[in-house]
């Protein structure tokens, strides 16, 4: 009769849920990548503002910048979803409003990162024609 | 979590950031974490960027001016700052996974080398970006 069991009943013997393992290592190897993704975005940063909108059009028409700037947001977006998903966790204690905002959590670093996916690549894809 | 049966006596709760003196580790352990929801912001300010850029020069030309504002200044200033410390801080839990750092002295150390770090990176981004003429 599980209604009669204690919740720490439910849970003894079962062993971890080994999901944990996956949210541990995609954190770490896309800190990795952003290691490196971020000196290079925050070095173009000083010159891609100095050249204003012209110059930052023409330096998204390079297919390297276009690549490492997008790559840079998706992965930032990926890694910014585990650790705020983390914190949410940590903090938020009443089921429904944390569960709320682990939804919105994911839906705001899915859409952050494609709208700006898009947005480079079809600045990128327009050769930065004006 | 699961709720305490009613009646149950009120048990210890193991000590909590309100009984600790404050150390150099722990001040970094919670700013990284601090550092890491600004960036989240940080992000949604490139994504913004992105879509100024696609939108056309009008576009970009009101988000770039919002930006270099003297409030836009100061958020663009703390998200680096943040992005650095956040950086350097990464290398300690690299470091840690490794198993290696643990060491009081060490951890200490490294502690304030994550400090350091983000201000004179952050001062260096922001110096560059002046002579550069992006600012």
């Amino acid at each position: 009769m599980a209604g009669y069991r204690t919740p720490l009943g439910h849970a003894r013997g079962l062993g971890s849920a080994k999901h944990g393992v996956g949210h541990f290592i995609g954190q770490r190897v896309s800190a990795f990548a952003l290691l490196g993704l971020t000196i290079w975005g925050a070095w173009s940063a000083v010159s891609v503002v100095a050249g204003g909108y012209v110059g930052a059009r023409f330096w998204l028409a390079s297919p390297i910048n276009a690549a490492l700037i997008t790559l840079l947001v998706v992965t930032g977006f990926y890694h910014a979803r585990l650790g705020m998903q983390v914190v949410v966790e940590d903090y938020i204690e009443r089921k429904f409003t944390r569960t709320v905002l682990l939804i919105l959590n994911t839906f705001v670093a899915a859409g952050g990162a494609m709208l700006a996916a898009v947005c480079l690549l079809k600045v990128a894809f327009g050769g930065g024609a004006l | 979590m699961a709720e305490a049966p009613p009646g149950a006596r009120a048990r210890p709760l193991s000590p909590h950031t309100t009984i600790w003196r404050w150390h150099i580790t722990m001040a970094a352990s919670i700013l990284n974490r601090v550092a890491g929801v600004a960036l989240y912001l940080g992000l949604l300010i490139v994504a913004g960027w992105a879509l100024a850029l696609a939108s056309g020069p009008d576009a970009y030309g009101a988000y770039t001016g919002r930006l270099g504002s003297l409030v836009g200044r100061v958020i663009l200033f703390g998200v680096s700052v943040a992005l650095f410390f956040h950086m350097a801080n990464g290398v300690r839990h690299f470091a840690w996974d490794l198993g290696r750092g643990f060491a009081p002295k060490t951890a200490d150390a490294t502690a304030w080398g994550s400090f350091a770090f983000a201000i004179v990176a952050a001062v260096a981004l922001w110096t560059v970006a002046l002579t550069n003429g992006a600012l």
